[in-house]
């Protein structure tokens, strides 16, 4: 899995709320997705291009539980890297097959609009417009079969333990 | 070197003898918690096989009573899969309701050296009984219901030892917030709480830390295990096994603080985050609210309400501020009726809503408007989470959200209970 785009650049603690407001949380996932970040960078969703990266600062997705990462996925990034990510966000990134990756420092390494080239099974993230290359956390072989076969649910329908979406 | 408590239950549960951090483990779940999000229609997933009934609670809590039609939606699949599959625990609206967490404390769901899993993010509660607990994504739930295991990556341990007791008017949720204001987040560590200052906090109280430490990003928040504990479970549930994990004396921890709870006074979170924006409550003092809150799994408890209680005992809540009571769960309800703190607190002018999530999501009982104010003793302050993106919330102990009820305006506990 391998990304060259143009970077957006969010701060720290970015939490599970500015991602996936409660006032769409009946909503369908694409409606959801045309929410992320409206209460503190609205018209944002509209800007992104598709395969964009996105890069965070420390324990980027820290709140709760709903399926930000998906939402992130449907506005079109290819991928999240972040100074470090909060766990149970990592753990929908994995489960919605929407590659997050930790990289230390890579918040200071990139301005918005630079351009990166990644590398996620490596875990190289290079700033292309600066010349800069840096190293990630690797994600773990079974973790990344996981996200690579499209997350839980195409594995719980093959293996007949869930119903195939209606 | 030898073994956290977190690490040595991921070994313990997962069949191997060493855990060490950066180690992703396959471990048996022991309970499993599903709750009313996870059936609401673009969540959830017709589970065909369950790998077995018995590991499973079920509860309606985020929303009840349905607040509308898709909500009542949920809950309507919720009840079929459980007649489906004749699944004996299950807290429908009633009787038996209350949030996931509050429900595994009132009936000893979780128990010391096991895992439990659930995906409400604050899932890490049950922590407090020495169980390896912690909130994951709703598919990870339809994997462990349907396959009976989970995948955890072990984190490195951050060791709080507390010492002393807290004074008046101060509380655990004071605790919290020093050690959210000083450390900020956890991101990819485990908490492990002990020392000697635990004897001196309650269960409830411990449960405050554990329940917050979601807040802190922490990957699981245990406590040690004692006889309070232990007891705490036997008479919940007569028939549990009770296998404690201590860490191991030679542990290897990334940092080892005290916390000194005799020297903390009452603090808030200022707006919008809770990680590095603790202050005393003076810095916040006089600030005008709309709206105060005790509830949600982290201050829903009998001895949360109680403490409101005596705080607003003999007064009246300000003109203008609503003050929104919600007990965690049907049993502390009927515990707060009995003990007489309902009486006061509805005489004083509080709204007790039914036990449910409620206000702290902002998903219903009390969703703030624009550039409203609100204190409270739950979960989360961030932008927009208990309504508008432009209303303010702060977040205290039940003490300071009762005093700032009366006043109208943030306000130290410790006048009305010293």
């Amino acid at each position: 899995m391998k990304f060259k785009a143009k970077v957006w650049k969010v701060g720290d603690n970015i939490n599970t709320d500015l991602i996936l407001p409660i006032t769409v949380f009946y909503e369908t996932p694409e409606k959801q997705a045309r929410m992320v970040f409206s209460a503190n960078r609205p018209g944002w969703v509209d800007q992104v291009q598709k395969g964009d990266i996105l890069i965070g600062g420390k324990n980027f997705g820290m709140g709760s539980s709903r399926p930000a990462a998906r939402s992130l996925k449907n506005v079109g990034l290819s991928c999240v890297i972040a100074h470090s990510l909060n766990g149970l966000f990592y753990r929908n990134c994995v489960n919605f097959a929407f590659p997050g990756l930790e990289c230390p420092g890579v918040d200071q390494a990139f301005e918005e609009g630079d351009i990166a080239e990644v590398d996620f099974e490596a875990a190289v993230v290079r700033n292309v417009t600066r010349n800069v290359t840096l190293n990630g956390r690797p994600t773990p072989p079974r973790l990344l079969d996981l996200l690579k076969a499209g997350g839980i649910y195409p594995l719980l329908e093959k293996e007949g333990l869930i119903a195939p979406k209606g | 070197m030898g073994m956290t408590i977190a690490e040595k239950i991921l070994a313990k549960k997962g069949g191997q003898a060493k855990v060490v951090p950066g180690d992703v483990v396959t471990v048996e779940v022991d309970t499993l918690i599903l709750f009313d999000n996870n059936f609401m229609p673009s969540i959830w997933r017709e589970i065909l096989k369950l790998y077995d009934p018995s590991r499973i609670v079920v509860t309606l809590d985020h929303r009840v009573p349905a607040p509308n039609q898709q909500a009542a939606a949920a809950h309507a699949t919720c009840r079929a899969f459980v007649k489906r599959f004749g699944i004996k625990r299950f807290h429908d609206v009633g009787h038996d309701q209350g949030i996931g967490h509050q429900l595994v404390a009132d009936h000893g769901y979780a128990l010391p050296g096991t895992v439990l899993l659930c995906s409400d993010s604050h899932t890490c509660s049950a922590g407090v009984f020495n169980c390896l607990a912690r909130g994951v994504g709703a598919p990870d739930v339809m994997y462990a219901a349907t396959k009976g295991t989970t995948w955890y990556r072990c984190g490195e341990t951050v060791r709080y030892e507390l010492e002393g007791k807290l004074p008046d008017a101060v509380t655990a949720k004071d605790a919290f917030l020093q050690i959210a204001g000083v450390h900020g987040a956890h991101a990819t560590q485990n908490v492990e709480y002990g020392g000697p200052g635990m004897a001196n906090l309650s269960i409830n109280a411990r449960k405050t830390l554990t329940t917050m430490s979601a807040e802190l990003s922490a990957e699981f928040a245990t406590f040690e295990a004692d006889e309070t504990m232990l007891a705490w479970i036997r008479e919940r549930n007569p028939t549990a096994k009770l296998e404690p994990v201590h860490p191991d004396k030679d542990a290897k921890y990334f940092a080892v603080r005290k916390v000194d709870l005799g020297s903390l006074e009452p603090l808030v979170a200022l707006p919008d985050t809770v990680v590095n924006n603790s202050h005393p409550v003076k810095a916040a003092a006089g600030t005008r609210i709309d709206q105060a809150y005790v509830g949600s799994c982290a201050n829903g408890t009998l001895e949360d309400l109680e403490l409101a209680a005596r705080v607003v005992k003999g007064r009246r809540v300000a003109a203008g501020t609503r003050f929104i009571v919600t007990p965690a769960s049907a049993m502390v309800y009927r515990d707060a009726v009995r003990s007489g703190a309902m009486q006061t607190l509805v005489d004083a002018g509080a709204m007790i809503a039914p036990p449910t999530c409620g206000a702290c999501g902002g998903g219903h009982m009390g969703v703030l408007s624009d550039n409203e104010v609100c204190i409270t003793s739950s979960t989360r302050n961030f932008k927009g989470r208990m309504g508008e993106p432009s209303s303010k919330v702060y977040m205290g102990s039940p003490a300071t959200v009762a005093a700032s009820a009366i006043r109208g305006v943030i306000t130290d506990p410790r006048e009305f209970l010293n």
